[in-house]
């Protein structure tokens, strides 16, 4: 296996006497696909809300690229290469299909307002370049026949893609898709697998919370298994499909921190 | 492009242009002269802050403070002896650095506490403008303005003492203030103030400093509305700490949400049409509020948009219905062909 891209140690946090993420160690290597999975309430969506910043960590650290991001802001965090969907698809959703592909890239351009204002070189080329990148992420997302479209106008399914495609817009080394195919019917999680296969041979790794097994199954590199906050087994699905602990946790097996 | 095609796409805003440079041809009454001169002033005013609150999502209510301080920084600086040209840059300077002191603590409350927070900034600053007695000369103000300073070119001089070359001075503001307007709201800075609006979590995790941003949207509203405080001030000749106080604020947010939030026309139709109102209930003394409220209440219930959604509605309606016509036409013609061939 390759480097490691994200390397969680000890990470915890606590909701006053709740321990949400209980010392948590995982390791996310360059290239792979990384499934998180648990049952509803393990903590899989706060471990992607500490690493993105969306909240603070009690204790422990992330680091990236061997630096520590741990008290980093959310939006340092994005521009050093790790971006994120949302459980409920998040999207600018009075925007455009373009404008919420631009603004992902915004984290990428040098514009600013006197450069808008004068219209550039600097505005030109930032220009130039983000309709460029627009036009193929249209491409490689699938919605190259709705640029147009706002987004309240789009299914669920597409909004999905939408909502990986503005994440994958500022060309980040690593993204977290949290619950890529929730809501979703059958097919159309055939089509977001295919999407994230084709972001892994992109060369972009892959971090990924799901529910859906078979998917899983079948996507993912290795897995990491969670219940109650703690890491309870970790390693390639052939594995974590017969590990007795992660069928007891499925079946509603004890606390096994 | 050439001119036959922008005279194609854009004549509607070409014909605005050449009636708002006719006015002092047009309008023969000297009254309604002054209410179109304070429209535009205030057109200036509420598009600024349909920047902060329109695009960028943030109700700042202390923005009439900004205007008030570029009013006074005129006042005082040009009856110090400084040209108006250095002194209204310089207020609007001043504006935005107090703005950034506003700033720092009131950005990190949020929606309607952001709105709380910067309307107490606002009174205070209507509570200095009219207690300094030394500075701004309390509640009485300061009178005896100087006039806007004359340019003076090789060939030509132009005054600014008629009613038409003030005019003409707050039209070029107007136009000056929706060039920058446009630049920006059709741009990725446009694109990064509205992500903010919209979805403020997900623009920090695509990697945009929401603070900033809103800092930056902020300051360059104050910045534009204290440049139309200093314009106004010379106007009017003498100026009170009434130019700083939060009903003013409250009238360009009505102006901004009846003519149409987050548009660039919203703000300018809603100014001159609320503004045209008032003028003509002025015949029923206080209760015209009471019209003027129940107006408002109806725009905001109905029409959410403002008068530009009214506006974008009919148009798409009748865009539908002339579509609906022309194939219906050719509908007609196709039939009649086949009955022809038949």
């Amino acid at each position: 296996m390759c480097n490691a891209l994200l390397k969680v140690e000890d990470l915890t946090k606590q909701f006053g006497g709740l321990l949400a993420v209980n010392k948590v160690n995982f390791e996310v290597y360059e290239g792979e696909i990384l499934a998180i999975i648990g049952p509803n309430g393990a903590g899989k969506t706060s471990i992607f809300n500490l690493i993105s910043k969306l909240m603070p960590a009690t204790s422990g650290s992330v680091h990236f690229l061997n630096e520590n991001i741990t008290g980093l802001k959310s939006y340092q965090v994005a521009a050093r290469g790790i971006t994120r969907t949302f459980q409920a698809t998040s999207l600018f959703d009075q925007l455009r299909v373009v404008d919420n592909l631009a603004i992902g890239r915004r984290v990428r351009t040098r514009t600013r307002s006197w450069d808008a204002i004068l219209h550039n070189s600097v505005w030109k080329k930032d220009k130039e370049e983000t309709t460029l990148k627009v036009m193929m992420m249209l491409g490689f997302i699938g919605l190259q026949e709705k640029p147009f479209h706002f987004v309240s106008s789009l299914s669920q399914e597409e909004q999905k893609r939408l909502a990986i495609g503005v994440a994958l817009m500022s060309d980040p080394k690593i993204i977290l898709l949290d619950e890529p195919c929730g809501g979703i019917n059958n097919d159309e999680t055939e089509g977001i697998t295919q999407l994230i296969r084709n972001i892994k041979e992109a060369g972009i790794t892959v971090c990924l919370i799901e529910h859906k097994m078979r998917m899983v199954m079948g996507l993912a590199d290795r897995i990491v298994v969670l219940n109650y906050g703690c890491k309870i087994a970790e390693g390639e699905p052939q594995e974590i499909r017969s590990n007795p602990t992660v069928i007891e946790a499925y079946l509603g097996g004890g606390n096994h921190c | 492009m050439d001119i036959k095609k922008i005279l194609k796409e854009k004549w509607p805003y070409l014909f605005l242009l050449l009636v708002a440079f006719a006015v002092p041809v047009l309008v023969s009454s000297r009254y309604v002269f002054q209410v179109i001169v304070i429209s535009v002033v205030w057109s200036v005013a509420a598009l600024s802050l349909n920047l902060v609150l329109g695009y960028t999502g943030l109700a700042s209510l202390a923005h009439a403070g900004f205007f008030g301080i570029g009013a006074y920084g005129v006042a005082l600086l040009t009856r110090g002896g400084m040209s108006f040209w250095l002194a209204l840059p310089l207020s609007a300077l001043l504006a935005t650095v107090v703005g950034l002191f506003i700033a720092m603590p009131a950005l990190r409350t949020r929606e309607s506490y952001f709105a709380i927070s910067t309307l107490c900034f606002g009174v205070i600053i209507y509570i200095v403008a009219g207690n300094w007695l030394s500075l701004t000369g309390g509640h009485t103000g300061i009178i005896g303005i100087p006039r806007v300073t004359p340019i003076r070119l090789p060939f030509l001089t132009i005054e600014f003492t008629s009613l038409t070359s003030q005019y003409y001075l707050v039209l070029v503001l107007l136009l000056l203030t929706l060039f920058v307007m446009h630049r920006l709201v059709y741009s990725l800075q446009g694109l990064t103030f509205m992500s903010i609006r919209n979805n403020e979590v997900l623009a920090e995790a695509v990697g945009i400093n929401a603070f900033s941003t809103k800092l930056l949207s902020f300051c360059i509203a104050n910045f534009i509305v204290a440049l139309a405080g200093g314009v106004y001030a010379p106007l009017m000749g003498s100026i009170s700490p009434t130019v700083t106080m939060h009903i003013l604020t409250f009238n360009w947010l009505v102006f901004t949400l009846l003519g149409g939030v987050a548009t660039l026309a919203g703000p300018i139709i809603g100014a001159f049409a609320i503004t045209v109102l008032i003028e003509s209930l002025y015949f029923l003394g206080e209760y015209q509020l009471i019209i003027f409220g129940a107006l408002l209440i109806v725009v905001i219930i109905y029409f959410p948009r403002g008068l530009m959604g009214i506006y974008d509605n009919l148009s798409l309606k009748a865009k539908d219905f002339y579509q609906q016509r022309r194939s219906g036409f050719k509908d007609v013609q196709r039939i009649a062909q086949s009955r022809g061939s038949d």
